[in-house]
Parts: structure tokens; sequence; C-alpha cells
């Protein structure tokens, strides 16, 4: 399987979550669109690590094959700690306003 | 067509078709359950892959622990399909065509490269390993490893400030 398979579906993924958030008014389905983004440059970067580990740049450096995917370790770290600390903005602002629409939080502009 | 590139073929019409789900379900509850078939179908990407800790981890944290917050917020929410605010029909079709112009950009820059035909070691291969991965997260990356956990420590601390009531 070439890696072009792997780039398109990446991107493609990455291009639905794009979509979301532009689209969707809900606060929490545009967060979820942006987890969609980063798990599908997650993919791309393990399937990058193994086209690397397929050819012959692992002489050179015998790192470059795992560095990759502790990066996508590294990622998921980032991802849990923001997804906790997103979820309680978002939980405090239906306290306060009781929506989770984002066009109601253009009320701050006045 | 042998059995990985089968595999490769409905994995990623999995993943596609819940994720365009997710974007355009009226439900909330909904779109969390979709993401959490697109979480399983590229947790089966990287078991074809041989990445088994990035699978597992994958499982446990993002379909196991990060999905499970968000359904905990919306029961929390009380949100159904009839209260789920809609933007302006012209804004939506923006939306969708700015993200497919962006996804034909990406596409046709990517795909036409000297490089874009090597080939991925699927199926095999022990970088993906436990133990392998382990070693290079212990020898080379510790620094990050503990900076890690003084985040994990801010988020926590964070998330409650946040959350208390006044007074």
């Amino acid at each position: 399987m070439e890696i072009k398979w792997y780039i398109g579906l990446a991107v493609a993924l990455f291009c639905t979550g794009i979509v979301g958030v532009l689209t969707r008014r809900n606060s929490i389905i545009i967060f979820m669109c942006i987890e969609l983004m980063l798990n599908s440059v997650n993919l791309l970067l393990v399937a990058f690590s193994k086209m690397h580990a397929a050819s012959a740049l692992v002489q050179s450096n015998p790192n470059v094959v795992s560095d990759a995917q502790i990066f996508v370790f590294f990622i998921m770290v980032v991802a849990a700690a923001e997804v906790s600390v997103g979820l309680a903005i978002i939980v405090m602002l239906y306290r306060n306003t009781h929506s989770v629409d984002v066009n109601f939080l253009n009320r701050l502009k006045n | 067509m042998s059995i990985t590139a089968l595999l490769f073929w409905g994995l990623s019409a999995l993943a596609l078709f819940s994720a365009i789900m997710v974007v355009a379900s009226k439900n909330p509850v909904n779109s969390i359950l979709y993401l959490i078939v697109v979480f399983f179908a590229i947790t089966g990407h990287y078991i074809l892959l041989n990445a088994q800790f990035l699978a597992i981890v994958n499982v446990i944290v993002y379909a196991g622990a990060i999905m499970v917050l968000f359904l905990f917020v919306v029961m929390l929410m009380n949100l159904n399909a009839e209260s789920e605010p809609k933007k302006h029909r012209m804004l939506q079709f923006a939306g969708l065509i700015s993200g497919g112009c962006l996804f034909l950009v990406l596409v046709s820059a990517l795909s036409e490269t000297a490089q874009a035909s090597n080939m991925v070691q699927m199926g095999g291969g022990n970088s993906g390993l436990v133990q392998n991965l382990g070693m290079a997260l212990f020898k080379n990356y510790v620094l990050p490893f503990e900076i890690s956990s003084v985040l994990f420590l801010s988020a926590m601390i964070g998330a409650v400030v946040i959350g208390k009531k006044e007074g």
C-alpha cells in the first residue's frame, strides 16, 4: 500500500473536521471535529514512520521510525489535557448562559 | 486484492463515512457515537501498520476516556435534536466549499511528488512494538515524558478551578 493512499485518507478526514468546525454552531460538536483533525494527523504520522521503516533511511538514523510514533503519543497526551480543560470551559459557559451556541458568545462584543 | 488491501479500503470507507456522519448528524449523541466508530477504524489502521502500542493507547485514551467525557457533558446538558441551533444555509455551503477546496489543494500537491509512491511497511516490522517504543521513549524523550506529567497536573487543577461555583 503506497503512502499516497494514506495521505489521501488523512487529508480527507482533516478536511471533514474543518468542514465540521466551519459549519456547526454547537460548541461541543466543534470540539469533537477538532479531535477528528488531531486523529487524522496521528494516522498520517504513523504511516510516515512505517514508510521510513520500509525505506533505506533507517540505516543513517535508526531513531527516525520511533520518533514519529512517540510524537503521536505526546499528541494524545496533549489532546487529553486539552479536552478536560475545554469541556470545563464549555460547562461553565452553559452554566452562565444556558446555551452551547457559539453565536450566543458574540454578545461579549458590546 | 490481498487481505491487507481489503482491510485497508474497508477501514478507510468506514472511517470516512462515520466522519461525514459526525458532521452531518442533528443529534449530538449520534455525533459522539459516530466519532467513536471513527476512532475504532483508526485503531484498525494502526493495527494494520503494526503500531501495537498506539492502537491500544488510542482505544483506551480516545475512545475510552475522552469520548466518555464528551458523553457525560452532553447528557448533563440534556441536548436533543430539536433545540439544535443551525447556521444560515449559505454559510454552511460556504464552509463545505472551503473544506472541499482545501482537500483538493492538499491532495493534488501531495500525491504528485516523487516520494508519493513509496511503499509503507504494513503487517510486520518491529518498530511499533511496546518494547522498542519504550526504549526510545525512556532513552531519548525522558524530559518531555516528565514534563507531560506536570502538564496533566496543571490541566487537572485548571479544570477544577474553572468549574468551581462562585462563593
